[in-house]
């Protein structure tokens, strides 16, 4: 009988009504790699919250290395062993690699003085201990993301780490990065180290896990050594039959091309891209990080604008060189990062829907028409049905999913060809998530050209028609989403890992 | 291995490579720049900037500002020498060293409260401070100018101690002044402070990223404590200081002096957002800038280009890391 | 649309915690005239006294409208009382080249000045900030050195005079309003409808909100920038006239203390130094707040330079005074609306 590192009994956890966890139980051994696999909203993060002790479930018992603790606080959760390793990692950008990795035990022991020659040779050991090498005189900011993450492990290594949890730890990497994290995954357990790997995408639970932990809607609905798991069961417990959407169908094949983009590189991010996008198409655009696809969408949009090629809208050739560019011709972009790049928190609802039409409402003397105004905002909150009693509150007062509506409303505001969703529903509860489908659904069928920025297979499937596959910044394949189905998607982007190597 | 390159992106390599080559420049030009008398000229001229750089520094690198530190110099300063001059307090040196320091750690404490512990914004809290601090020392202590020659000997005999004496070939001597020593023994002292204890290190930490800091396990309001009270103490330690140097007492001497100092922080590579920064490019910057402007007559420049060289200094080398950070971040593209 | 009922067409900026901020200092005005009416009411409540302190506060005024646009974008401006000592110095100069010439003509040539300085001292900091990238802060104070230091070149640290046919703007006044005030109440309202009621003023807000998410909404924040960094040279450029013809002279020290205190005005008038939040009303204001203040000392103390500190003294406290009741009353308001969300 193996160790037990963890065990929890059914714990619960509800917020503000919505239930996040029901009644869960799981167990994690010594030395095991498990992977907890679950979509957005699934309760993943709030799991990991209470084992760590940010939250308190409701209802429930939590056992850490056999001993039962009622009311789990951080530091009881540090002192069991137990390190989460953040996306953020909490890194320290201005100081070195080696005081980063030191830094914790030296407060934990109550230093009151730096002794430079230990806090380099502690953070030499740590890093030998997961068989990696980065230079310790370094400063954090100058390291890539891959070794920011590899110097947050070896920092949760010194704590006397025995289950470390980390939290979709390979969002930010590049294939060849994911390999060398698994590596030192392997390592970790070797040493005795359990490892409990949150993601929620399936190429990694294949390649890496012994056992899989499927969460959906807050409830476990398996828990099965990863031999016995497939592609397809795992998209298949991730979604669940239940909540299958239909899927999207493009009817008017022959509708005009919105969007045509030929030959389009820019150096370091993708090269040679050709596509094209007709009017009414929900067109999806995948691959792993580092495949260019966040890259090309930013190219679209003139953030990062594209250094060769060209793109024509509706037939006809624009040069796209700033942002200005491509709004003035009807691009929108819904970004990834809704909080720091979508939405002015503090601001009002209907200011964030109206900033792009502002002008629509300047009349004598460049004076702004308010009555237009507000009437105009609260036309997008009910025709999105943005749950809000008045648009005048400030848009932090939403949940996820009705701010991503706020988004997508200042973009539908100004009447754009093409809209461009990146990671649409990231961040937003399963409920508003079909609820947004349904909403990109409708537009497109008005006659938007839609394209998709996700990595998000199941979510593709549901809203795209077509798929387009792309590795190291290179468009290698191309879908109907009608001919494949998700666990052949999943293989070809496993494919294209292994041809990387 | 350092490459040039990698120097080249230390804003420290560039000031002193600056510094070097204007030395050269000057000294050609004019040869009497490399005489003892005009090196300890200028050295004396760095001596209180210098000083309060040192505080403007650690609060710089924990992210904050602190525009108040001139306001408590001159009142520690005018306090203490006032009560010298009323006979309460016996003129001993060293007495009112540690009256002035006291006074000037009661102040920063007081800036501290509303800092670390109701966590109000720092410039904000300064600023009302500043004009508290000075307006209360005009209004219920005095506004009359003290001449440090007729209330007290001993920091009379302090303005003229030196702490280097050197004989001119061509005869008469060249002084250091004493107070140069304090610069260094404080500049070593906080150098000490920030690179081998742990709350210097968590200065640098609150200033890199503050939750992380909360995260480890620093206590962010005790190190918020410590910076302003200790900027505080060094502000009236300070403020005696200039009064000896300046051989008189004036409550409307100091405060305008706080954006100097901190241009010349931030032109030593210290950053305006936090985390970064050093005590010796912290001395390099207010070398550089009191370089520039006592050098320009020898240059046979008139001494009223002297703002005008010195408002270019702060653009150009606030310029200097903006362009570093690009070309680091198109190396790393 | 029981829902919108509540959206009345008031100022798109109405945000409670703001009109709290507005009603505080009404009270805090109401409360000042009263109190040293009743302390004095043979000097205060007088129009002469009124007239005063208008001519008092007009420049001062203005150039907290100037810092106050570039607080709104989450910068800030260390430059304009050098923009206008420089502004101030040139008109000065061009007065008393054409004082027995021209005078007329020269007094339209020193408007012209204010024209073409103020903005090109502006447009500088905007490119510092919105093109090279160096924090506002920084920049301006690099320019605030920069064009005391041009001054001083020019005047060579002397003051230069003015031409009586000038003092107009700083000493005439229309029906009893002191000119330099109407120009003041003519600006405030100005500006405060550009930041209210136009689409710069709407992206300002915006800008200063949340600078990345304005970026990827199709907002040019570098022009945003560049207009508010030159906005507020121009209205630096005009105090500086107003104080050459109110004290007939120039000097590029003048008013050295007013930097900090603009921005002591803007955050008491509620102007959010981060950017994003604040109202051109809450900053005159503040403005009349300190003014009484200022001159009920005066009155109440008697000695005019004793209650100079005192006011100094006053302002500091009075600005820590605010953020404390800021404070207190946002954590207020955070607790009861938790409240809210709880029982709800």
């Amino acid at each position: 009988m193996s160790e037990e590192i963890l065990r929890v009994q059914g714990i619960s956890k509800s917020f503000a009504g919505v239930q996040a966890l029901n009644h869960v139980d799981l167990t994690i051994n010594r030395g095991e790699i498990a992977c907890l696999v679950g979509e957005n909203g699934s309760g993943k993060s709030t799991f990991i919250k209470i084992i760590c002790g940010v939250y308190t479930p409701d209802e429930g018992e939590i056992f850490l290395n056999g001993r039962r603790y009622k009311q789990l606080r951080p530091i009881d959760s540090i002192h069991e062993g137990v390190q989460v390793i953040f996306q953020d990692f909490s890194l320290f950008p201005n100081l070195t690699v080696a005081e980063n990795i030191a830094l914790n035990q030296q407060v934990a022991q109550g230093r009151r003085f730096v002794n430079w020659r230990e806090v380099n040779a502690i953070a030499r050991q740590a890093l030998e201990r997961i068989n990696v090498s980065i230079p310790l005189d370094v400063t954090v900011s100058e390291l890539s993301v891959a070794n920011k993450q590899l110097v947050a492990i070896s920092r949760a290594m010194l704590q006397n780490a025995r289950l470390i949890i980390m939290d979709e730890p390979t969002t930010a990497l590049t294939h060849r990065e994911v390999e060398a994290l698994y590596k030192v995954v392997r390592g970790l357990q070797a040493q005795g180290i359990s490892v409990l790997f949150v993601s929620h995408k399936l190429n990694e639970v294949q390649a890496l896990a012994e056992r899989v932990i499927i969460f959906r809607n807050g409830m476990k609905v398996i828990d099965t050594p990863a031999q016995e798991m497939t592609q397809e069961k795992i998209a298949y417990y991730m979604t669940g039959h239940d909540i299958a959407e239909s899927r999207y169908e493009y009817q008017a094949k022959d509708a005009p091309i919105a969007l045509e983009v030929s030959n389009l590189s820019r150096k370091g991010a993708f090269s040679d891209v050709s596509f094209r996008l007709r009017a009414g198409e929900i067109v999806g655009v995948t691959g792993l990080l580092g495949s260019g696809r966040t890259e090309l969408a930013l190219a679209l949009f003139g953030a990062q604008p594209a250094e060769s090629g060209t793109i024509s809208l509706g037939g006809q050739t624009v040069s796209i060189r700033s942002i200005q560019d491509a709004v003035r011709h009807g691009i929108g972009y819904v970004p990834e990062d809704r909080l720091t790049e979508g939405l002015f928190l503090e601001q009002s609802i209907a200011n964030n829907i109206v900033v792009r039409i502002m002008k629509s409402f300047a009349g004598r003397g460049g004076l702004i028409d308010s009555v237009r105004k507000a009437a105009e905002a609260s036309n997008w909150v009910q025709h999105l049905s943005i749950k809000t009693r008045n648009p005048q509150l400030p848009v932090k007062s939403l949940s996820g999913g009705n701010q991503q509506r706020v988004v997508i409303a200042k973009w539908l505001a100004s009447l754009p060809r093409v809209l461009i969703l990146n990671g649409p529903t990231v961040g937003v509860d399963v409920g508003s998530k079909e609820e947004i489908h349904t909403i990109i659904k409708e537009l497109a069928q008005q006659g938007l050209a839609i394209l998709v920025i996700s990595d998000d297979i199941p979510e593709l499937f549901q809203i795209c028609n077509r798929i387009l596959l792309m590795q190291r910044g290179r468009l290698v394949n191309e879908f109907e989403t009608q001919a494949i189905d998700e666990a052949t998607l999943a293989d070809h982007l496993l494919e294209t890992v292994n041809q990387g190597q | 291995m350092p490459s040039i390159r990698n120097l080249l992106m230390r804003q420290e390599v560039i000031i002193g490579l600056t510094i070097v080559a204007l030395s050269i420049f000057i000294g050609l030009v004019n040869p009497s720049f490399f005489s003892t008398a005009n090196v300890f000229r200028i050295l004396r001229a760095t001596i209180i900037v210098g000083m309060f750089a040192m505080g403007v520094l650690i609060v710089l690198i924990s992210g904050g500002i602190d525009v108040s530190f001139p306001a408590i110099a001159v009142f520690a300063m005018y306090v203490t020498v006032s009560l010298i001059r009323s006979g309460t307090l016996p003129d001993n040196l060293i007495l009112s060293y540690i009256l002035a320091a006291l006074i000037g750690l009661g102040l920063g404490l007081f800036n501290a409260i509303f800092i670390a512990w109701l966590r109000l914004p720092t410039l904000i809290v300064t600023l009302g401070t500043l004009s508290l601090f000075r307006g209360v020392l005009l209004f219920f202590v005095g506004s009359q100018r003290i001449r440090i020659a007729e209330v007290s000997p001993s920091l009379t005999e302090l303005s003229r101690a030196n702490l280097l004496t050197v004989e001119n070939p061509g005869g008469g001597v060249a002084n250091l002044h004493l107070a140069f020593a304090f610069l260094i023994v404080l500049a070593v002292i906080v150098w000490l402070l920030l690179r081998y204890t742990m709350l210097g290190r968590s200065i640098y930490a609150i200033g890199g990223d503050r939750e992380a800091a909360e995260r480890v396990g620093f206590n962010i309001r005790r190190t918020q404590f410590f910076i302003y009270a200790f900027v505080g103490l060094l502000a009236g330690i300070t403020g005696l200081t200039f009064s000896a140097l300046s051989r008189e007492a004036d409550p409307f001497s100091i405060v305008g002096i706080e954006l100097d100092v901190i241009a010349a922080v931030v032109l030593g590579g210290a950053s305006i957002t936090g985390g970064r920064g050093t005590v010796i490019g912290t001395l390099l910057g207010v070398l550089l800038i009191t370089l520039m402007s006592s050098s320009l007559v020898l240059l046979g420049i008139s001494s009223d280009w002297q703002r005008f060289v010195v408002g270019l200094l702060i653009i150009i080398g606030t310029t200097i890391p903006v362009l570093q950070a690009r070309l680091r971040r198109r190396v790393a593209a | 649309m029981a829902t919108l009922a509540q959206d009345k067409p008031k100022s798109w900026l109405s945000d409670l915690s703001l009109d709290g901020t507005i009603i505080r200092l009404f009270i805090i005005v109401a409360a000042l005239f009263a109190i040293f009416s009743l302390a004095r009411p043979d000097a205060f409540p007088t129009v002469r006294n009124l007239q005063s302190m208008a001519f008092q506060s007009a420049e001062i005024g203005i150039l907290a409208l100037a810092v106050a646009l570039a607080m709104l974008t989450g910068g800030i401006d260390l430059s304009i009382n050098s923009t206008a000592n420089l502004t101030a110095v040139l008109a000065a100069l061009l007065l008393t080249n054409f004082k027995d010439t021209a005078p007329e003509l020269a007094v339209v040539g020193a408007f012209l000045i204010a024209l073409v300085i103020g903005p090109l001292c502006g447009a500088f900091n905007g490119f510092l900030v919105a093109h090279v990238g160096i924090p506002p802060i920084l920049a301006t104070l690099g320019t605030m050195t920069l064009f005391k230091g041009i001054g001083t070149v020019i005047t060579k640290g002397a003051a230069i005079f003015a031409i009586p046919q000038f003092a107009f703007i700083g000493n005439g006044d229309i029906l009893g309003i002191p000119i330099p005030f109407i120009i003041f109440l003519v600006v405030a309202a100005l500006v405060g409808m550009m930041m209210s009621r136009t689409r710069y003023g709407f992206e300002v807000y915006l800008l200063g909100t949340n600078p990345l998410a304005a970026r990827f909404s199709g907002i040019n924040n570098r022009s945003v920038l560049m207009r508010t960094y030159i906005t507020s040279g121009l209205l630096s450029a005009l105090a500086g006239l107003i104080s050459l013809g109110r004290t007939n002279a120039a000097r590029v020290d003048f008013g050295e203390s007013y930097v900090l205190l603009t921005i002591m005005i803007c955050v008491l008038g509620g102007i959010n130094p981060a950017g994003g939040a604040g109202r051109m009303v809450g900053v005159v204001l503040a403005l009349v707040a300190l003014q009484l203040l200022s001159t009920g000392m005066n009155m109440v103390l008697f000695t005019s330079s004793g209650a100079n500190f005192f006011k100094e003294a006053a302002w500091g406290a009075t600005l820590l005074l605010v953020l404390v009741v800021e404070l207190i009353s946002a954590r207020w308001k955070q607790r009861s609306r938790r409240k809210l969300k709880s029982e709800g």
